[in-house]
C-alpha cells in the first residue's frame, strides 16, 4: 500500500485543476477551485444537491467551459484543444451519467458498441466479444442485448451505462451520482462494481455523490464542496479534503451536518422564505 | 452567454426618471438578448458547416434521416399539393370567367404553383412534420444528457446529429417540391378541366406558353434555402432546449414558428433577387411589363 502512495507522490497528477471559476448567466457556481487527482486514485466529490459538484465533473471532461482557470489532463490543457482534438482525448475518459444517458433509438448492444465503432479500429467479431464480456462483468444476461433502454429497469440501465463507460478501457472514469434513485441492494451492487473495476485495472475514478454509504465504502479520498450561496466572499469552497475515515472526526460544522444528515437551521430558512 | 442584468432595479419606482431608466434597460436587454441569440445561431451553423466538410459522412446516420425527411413526407406533401392546385382553380375560375379568360387558368395556376406555392408548401409541411420532430427529439436527447454522452464518448454531437439532418433536408426538399408541383398541376388540371369544363387543349397550350424552365428552377432553387433553414433552426432549438417536458414542447413549437417566418422572409428576398437575375438574363421579359 505504501508503495502505491509513494508512486502517486512522485508522479505528476493525472488531473490538475487550478483557479477554476465557473458561472452561468452571471451566477457563480464554482469559485477558485484547486484540485489534483493522482493517477490510480479513487476520489469522491461529496456535497449537497446544487453545490456544483456535477458542474465541476463536467468541467473536467470539457463538457462545460470554465469562466476562468485551467484543467490539465495528463499535461494537456483541455480548454486549449480544438473540437477534433478534444473528441479524440475523450476516448481516454469514461463517463457514467446520472440516468445512464443511453441512446433511446438504439438497442443495448448498439449502445455498448457505440464507443468502439466511434473509435473505428475494431472488427465486428471483436466488438461482439467485448460487448458480451463487459455486459457479463456488470452482471447482466446477454438476453438484454436486443432490448431498447426503455425496456430495462433503472438499476439495469445504470449497469449498462457503467459497462458502456468501461468498454474502451479508459484511464479516467467519472461517475455522476451512480447510486441515486436505486434500492439499497442495487446501491451496494453498483458500489461493489466500482470497487471491482478499480481492483482489476489501475484506473483513476472521480465519483460525484451525496450518498454517505458510497463515500465511506468506495474511495481513497473524499473532497466535499459547499454551495457558494452559503459561503462568505473569502471562504474556500472545498470544506473537506481527506480520507473517508476522517469524515466522522471532522470538526467542521458543515461537514458534520452533512455526514450526520441533520436539517439544523435549514428548515427555518425554508419557513422564512415562504413567509417572505 | 448573456451577462446583462437590469441595473436599474434599485431605483424607487415612482419618479419619471426611474420609469424611463427601467424602460430603456428592458429594451436594451431585449436587443442584447436578440443579438446574442442570432450570433449564437450563426456560430452553430458555422460549426455544422465545418463538420460537414471535415470528416467523411457516415451512411448509418444519413439513411434514417433520408427516410424520415424524404420517404415519410411524400404522402402528405402529395396530398396537400393536390388540394392547393384544386383550390387555386376554384378561386381563380370565376374571376377569369368574367373576363372570358378561363383558358388562361392553366398558365396562372401552374405558374403560381411552380414559383411560389409548391416550394413554400413543401417547406411548410417539412417544417411542421420533420422540423418539430427533430427539435423535440434533439431536445429530449439534450435533457436526458444523451448529447453530453455523445461528446463524452468522443463523438461530436454537431457532426453526428446535425450534419445528417441538414444534408437530408438540403438534398431531399427539391424532390418534395417537385412532388408538390406535380400533384398541384394534376389537381389544378383535374378541377379546371373535369369539374369546371375548361377546354383541355387551350389549358395546356396557355400553360406551355406562360411557364418556363426558369420558373421551375426558381422554385427548386428557393427550396434548397428553405430546407437548410428548417434543419438548422430545428437542430438549434433542440440543442438549446431547456429542462423538462415544457422545455421540449417549447423547442418543438419555436422550431416551427421560426422556420415558417424564415421561409417567408427568404421567399420574399430570394424572389426579388431571382427576378433581378431573370431580367438581366432576358431583358425582353422586363419590357413586356
Amino acid at each position: 500500500m505504501m508503495m502505491i502512495e509513494e508512486l502517486m507522490d512522485q508522479q505528476e497528477p493525472l488531473i490538475r485543476v487550478s483557479g477554476l471559476h465557473v458561472g452561468f448567466q452571471g451566477q457563480a457556481i464554482l469559485r477558485d477551485i484547486n484540485l489534483s487527482v493522482p493517477a490510480g486514485e479513487t476520489m469522491v466529490l461529496l456535497g449537497e444537491s446544487g453545490c456544483g459538484k456535477t458542474v465541476l465533473m463536467k468541467t473536467l471532461i470539457g463538457l462545460i467551459r470554465p469562466t476562468l482557470g485551467t484543467v490539465i489532463f495528463d499535461g494537456i490543457d483541455i480548454n486549449q484543444l480544438s473540437e477534433q482534438d478534444l473528441s479524440r482525448l475523450r476516448l481516454r475518459y469514461g463517463f457514467v451519467f446520472q440516468n445512464a444517458a443511453l441512446f433511446d433509438s438504439m438497442t443495448i448492444a448498439q449502445n455498448l458498441a457505440f464507443p468502439l465503432r466511434q473509435h473505428g479500429r475494431f472488427s465486428e467479431s471483436q466488438i461482439k466479444e467485448l460487448v458480451g464480456s463487459r455486459l457479463n462483468e456488470v452482471g447482466l444476461p446477454s438476453l438484454v442485448l436486443a432490448k431498447k433502454p426503455a425496456e430495462l429497469s433503472g438499476g439495469m440501465r445504470k449497469r449498462v451505462g457503467l459497462a458502456r463507460a468501461l468498454i474502451m478501457n479508459p484511464e479516467l472514469i467519472l461517475y455522476d451520482e451512480p447510486t441515486t434513485g436505486l434500492d439499497p441492494i442495487m446501491t451496494d451492487v453498483i458500489n461493489q462494481l466500482i470497487i471491482r473495476t478499480r481492483r482489476r485495472s489501475p484506473v483513476t475514478s472521480v465519483i460525484v455523490t451525496h450518498a454517505m454509504e458510497t463515500a465511506r465504502k468506495v474511495p481513497d479520498r473524499v473532497v466535499m464542496l459547499y454551495s457558494l450561496s452559503r459561503l462568505e466572499r473569502d471562504e474556500p469552497q472545498i470544506v473537506f479534503d481527506g480520507k473517508p475515515a476522517d469524515l466522522d472526526q471532522s470538526r467542521d460544522r458543515r461537514v458534520r451536518q452533512f455526514v450526520n444528515g441533520e436539517a439544523g437551521q435549514r428548515l427555518m430558512e425554508f419557513v422564512h422564505e415562504i413567509e417572505e | 452567454m448573456s451577462t446583462s442584468t437590469n441595473t436599474f432595479d434599485d431605483f424607487p419606482n415612482d419618479g419619471w426618471f426611474s420609469r424611463f431608466a427601467n424602460w430603456t434597460s428592458d429594451w436594451g436587454k431585449l436587443v442584447l438578448d436578440t443579438l446574442d441569440a442570432i450570433g449564437d445561431f450563426a456560430l452553430f451553423t458555422y460549426r455544422a458547416m465545418v463538420w460537414l466538410f471535415s470528416r467523411p459522412l457516415r451512411w448509418d446516420t444519413l439513411w434514417p434521416n433520408f427516410h424520415t425527411v424524404g420517404v415519410s413526407s411524400l404522402p402528405v406533401v402529395a396530398l396537400t399539393g393536390t388540394f392547393i392546385g384544386m383550390v387555386l382553380a376554384v378561386q381563380s375560375y370565376y374571376q377569369f370567367r368574367q373576363l372570358g379568360l378561363e383558358t388562361r387558368l392553366g398558365g396562372v395556376i401552374n405558374l403560381s404553383l411552380l414559383r411560389e406555392l409548391g416550394p413554400v408548401l413543401a417547406a411548410t409541411m417539412l417544417a411542421g412534420r420533420v422540423g418539430s420532430a427533430m427539435a423535440a427529439e434533439l431536445g429530449t436527447m439534450r435533457v436526458t444528457e444523451q448529447i453530453d454522452a455523445l461528446s463524452a464518448m468522443g463523438a461530436n454531437p454537431v457532426q453526428y446529429l446535425v450534419v445528417p439532418r441538414f444534408l437530408a433536408c438540403l438534398l431531399l426538399i427539391p424532390t418534395l417540391t417537385i412532388m408538390a408541383d406535380y400533384m398541384g398541376v394534376a389537381g389544378g388540371y383535374f378541377y379546371s378541366v373535369w369539374i369546371l369544363s375548361v377546354d383541355s387543349h387551350h389549358y395546356w397550350h396557355n400553360s406551355a406558353q406562360m411557364v418556363t424552365n426558369f420558373d421551375l428552377f426558381v422554385g427548386l432553387f428557393k427550396s434548397i434555402f428553405f430546407g437548410s433553414a428548417i434543419s438548422m433552426v430545428s437542430c438549434y432549438q433542440g440543442f438549446h432546449c431547456t429542462a423538462g417536458a415544457e422545455g421540449v414542447g417549447r423547442a418543438a413549437t419555436a422550431s416551427f414558428v421560426y422556420s415558417f417566418v424564415l421561409i417567408l422572409v427568404l421567399d420574399l428576398f430570394l424572389g426579388i433577387a431571382l427576378d433581378a437575375v431573370y431580367y438581366t438574363m432576358y431583358p425582353e421579359g422586363a419590357r413586356l411589363i
